[in-house]
């Protein structure tokens, strides 16, 4: 066991876990502002209601994306040093940007919204929810944009002299085909999860109203939950199309790029004209093939290059390319986890568009199933996306070992050369106890609120036509 | 001028806003304990701050995020150096931010003397270890010719670098309870102008000591006026706050902070991170900084983008200039209605 092996295992934790709530950060707040934007515009109280319920299980999420974001920035001068001194010209500018141009703007108007709701005139108000969505979506687009170029680097040259890549074109990184694909990719699958959230909440109120249980929506929320199912439903919907849109477009991408990726997706060790999409394999990594492979022939290089016949490179093949330029090593990663991830991540996530087409039918013309299943099957839509989310990233980034910037700096010489193991270690553990014991926390608060429900959502008195007499909402 | 020299001041004006603004929110958490006797009490104090405190972090965030643009060898060297206090400051900011978000959601007391106490070690944590992380900054610290830290974290805790520590945390807590006596009314603002009194015991020797030795072991002609203007705004604040004279007592708290913060980065200049191995090991601005073009694009976007955000952010304390008082918080239950009772 080497430092390095936990500074991994310590960057997948906290990324991953991080990522449980950025997505919800990003989907939810363009839901919420939608919600009191028909609220300002139709003065209907049901949605007020709604944006004050959803509103605050966003916050109590957004919190939790916050704070384990800073952990995020931190952590590459703290475990990656080397990291960050050889690529810090290139990649700090976006992460620079990103909190220039994008948190500032959403963590000012949150508290803005947060406090603001007696405070400020409404339509004021309403776009202070809009500025921290906006705020929030354009962070994933600089944050995304620096993983990218670490997947694909352009824009950048190697300073001899000073042995460290320097940034020569801001826009080839900013406008480089995996960044504006992968923002639409993570987008649409964060909009897919915020979408299953409230399909998931609306399920459960309206399950429970109808099996007697504790918790379910009262008759007068009963056509709130209703629209909300619908709305989560419909928002799932179209950011379904796009994820299966832009994931095609990812395999794409990749094949160009990052062919041992691809190859490792799929497990195929040796290149193929005509390649079948693998549905089931056992394989020897170790001896480089497979021994169970059961496929849907051909679609594997439509995918990859959008004709039937196309050539799709093998992991085998690329291991020999990648040493005959970068000498010798192991260049392939780990296949068994890349073709697991690539498989869960799409099956879990065609459940989610599954529940959302499904969902669309039952509920058509004002309907709502009767019996069980469909709410159940609902409810486990949010963890599904969740898991996606989760697998994606887990392909994402094991797909790109044994590299942090592909073909250009190995992991192993990324990571901080004067941190012992046992400081690494030391970290790994707090930040595992802490995030294990928030997240229980987190979701006895969700647990809590989606129970307790809109009812205490009172309507407001718009007499005063002087908001600076009001005080603020004292919502701490 | 130097691109590499402008981005030196940029990120010393960035760590000056971000001591200024987190400071107070620091120094309100950590007299959350003392100030806050009852639970309305101690929603006054938070109140105060609520609206507020996370625009407040995005100053060190974006700091960090400058650093590693601006001068990767700076932020590599220190951030993996200064591991474990860092890895305190993370922890501690993880569970204040939680803590402001979710004490109210839950009516109930166990949970919200747990939230408390995160909300005073989060912030007083912070408070302290900054200044020691600064302090050694001016110091320098063990680093070879690899540019690697190998300072130990005893070797981190020296003197010089605890009284550091000690200096933000009493300056911080001393501009927080000023900041309470102009933002709140009522107990609060009462208990907050006798603690600037008691508060101002340990700040202002400890702040005039620890001005002095970095004057006298690291400053330069040309910073003496700031070791001066630091120590004089802060007697000022002390002294202001007393009179009753609020809204001038904290301009004069942040101008010590501000004039403190600047002379930390004076002394250290030209230099970003000395070498008490050898001083030809240290990192300077000239030798750990980026690439022009790098340099010439944050320039553009931190002139455009950071008088917009100065300018949200002015508004949005506009927007809640007005004090909190207990008349405010009590027959106002948490917004969308009470929260759901324990259990």
């Amino acid at each position: 066991m080497e430092a390095l092996d936990l500074a991994r295992w310590q960057f997948g934790i906290t990324t991953v876990y991080h990522f449980l709530f950025v997505p919800l950060t990003i989907g939810l707040s363009v839901i919420v502002a939608s919600l009191q934007t028909a609220w300002y515009r139709t003065g209907k109280h049901e949605y007020l209601q709604a944006t004050k319920f959803f509103g605050k299980l966003f916050l109590i999420n957004f919190a939790m994306g916050v704070v384990t974001g800073i952990v995020q920035e931190f952590q590459f001068g703290m475990n990656w040093s080397e990291y960050s001194r050889f690529v810090g010209d290139i990649f700090g500018a976006p992460l620079a940007m990103e909190a220039l141009l994008a948190f500032f703007l959403e963590s000012t108007f949150i508290g803005l919204w947060i406090f603001g709701w007696d405070k400020l005139p409404r339509g004021v108000h309403l776009a202070c929810i809009w500025a921290a969505a906006i705020g929030s979506n354009l962070s994933a687009y600089f944050i995304l944009a620096a993983n990218s170029w670490m997947r694909n680097p352009v824009g950048y040259t190697v300073n001899p002299d000073t042995g460290r890549a320097e940034l020569t074109d801001i826009w080839a990184v900013l406008s480089s085909p995996q960044s504006s694909s992968t923002f639409v990719h993570v987008l649409a699958g964060s909009f897919i999860t915020a979408g299953l959230f409230v399909v998931a909440v609306s399920a459960f109120k309206l399950w429970r109203a109808r099996s007697g249980g504790d918790g379910g929506a009262t008759t007068g929320e009963h056509e709130l939950f209703r629209k909300a199912l619908r709305t989560g439903l419909i928002v799932t919907m179209i950011a379904g199309v796009l994820s299966i849109y832009s994931g095609d477009n990812q395999a794409k991408l990749a094949a160009e790029y990052e062919p041992m990726k691809l190859a490792g997706a799929e497990a195929l060790w040796n290149t193929e004209d005509a390649a079948h999409f693998s549905m089931f394999a056992v394989g020897d990594t170790e001896a480089g093939n497979n021994i169970v492979d059961l496929g849907v022939p051909y679609v594997l290089s439509f995918l990859a290059t959008g004709e039937f016949g196309g050539t799709v490179e093998g992991i085998n093949d690329i291991q020999a390319t990648y040493e005959a330029a970068y000498g010798p090593g192991d260049y392939t990663p780990n296949i068994f986890i890349l073709y697991w991830s690539f498989r869960l991540m799409m099956g879990f996530g065609f459940f989610g568009i599954g529940i959302a087409v499904l969902g669309l039918w039952l509920t058509r013309k004002g309907r709502l199933p009767r019996s069980g299943w469909f709410y159940r099957a609902a409810i486990l839509g949010l963890p599904a996306a969740l898991l996606a989310n989760t697998f994606g990233w887990i392909l994402t980034e094991m797909g790109r070992q044994p590299w942090t910037v592909h073909g250009v700096l190995l992991t192993a010489d990324s990571v901080s050369p004067g941190v012992s193991l046992t400081e690494v270690a030391f970290s790994l553990t707090v930040f595992t106890l802490l995030y294990g014991t928030l997240a229980v926390v987190e979701a006895g608060l969700l647990w809590r609120y989606v129970k307790a429900g809109p009812t205490h959502v009172t309507p407001p008195q718009d007499d005063d036509p002087d908001h600076s007499a009001n005080v603020p909402a004292f919502v701490y | 001028m130097d691109l590499a020299l402008i981005w030196f001041l940029a990120i010393a004006v960035l760590w000056t806003g971000y001591f200024i603004l987190e400071g107070f929110d620091f120094g309100v958490g950590t007299l959350l304990p003392f100030l806050g006797r009852t639970n309305t009490d101690r929603r006054v104090m938070i109140n105060s701050i609520g609206p507020v405190w996370d625009g407040n972090e995005v100053w060190v965030i974006t700091a960090g995020g400058a650093m590693l643009a601006a001068f990767p060898a700076w932020y590599a060297s220190l951030f993996s150096g200064f591991y474990l206090p860092l890895l305190l400051i993370l922890v501690a900011l993880i569970v204040r931010g939680v803590a402001f978000e979710y004490r109210a959601k839950v009516d109930d007391d166990r949970w919200r003397a747990r939230w408390d106490q995160a909300i005073f070690w989060g912030s007083a944590v912070p408070a302290l270890l900054w200044g020691v992380a600064f302090a050694n900054i001016v110091r320098g610290v063990e680093m070879g010719p690899d540019q690697i830290v190998t300072a130990s974290l005893l070797d981190l805790l020296n003197p010089y670098a605890l009284l550091g520590g000690l200096t933000t945390l009493s300056m911080f807590t001393l501009h927080g309870a000023v900041f309470l006596t102009l933002k709140t009314d009522g107990e609060v603002r009462v208990l907050a102008r006798r603690a600037v009194g008691r508060v101002a015991l340990v700040a202002l020797p400890a702040a005039i000591v620890f001005l002095a030795w970095t004057q006298a072991a690291y400053g330069k002609p040309w910073t003496l006026p700031l070791a001066l203007g630091a120590a004089l705004a802060l007697a000022a604040g002390v002294w202001l706050a007393v009179r009753g004279r609020e809204g001038w007592s904290f301009t004069s708290t942040a101008v010590a902070i501000a004039a403190a913060t600047v002379l930390l980065f004076g002394s250290v200049f030209p230099d970003v991170l000395p070498s008490t191995t050898d001083p030809a090991y240290s990192l300077t601005i000239a030798n750990a900084s980026s690439a022009d073009y790098t340099l010439t694009l944050m320039s553009w976007v931190a002139l455009v983008a950071l008088p917009v955000v100065i300018g949200y952010q002015s508004w949005s304390y506009w927007v809640f200039r007005k004090r909190v008082t207990r008349e405010h918080i009590e027959p106002t239950p948490a917004y969308g209605g009470s929260a759901p009772s324990a259990g």
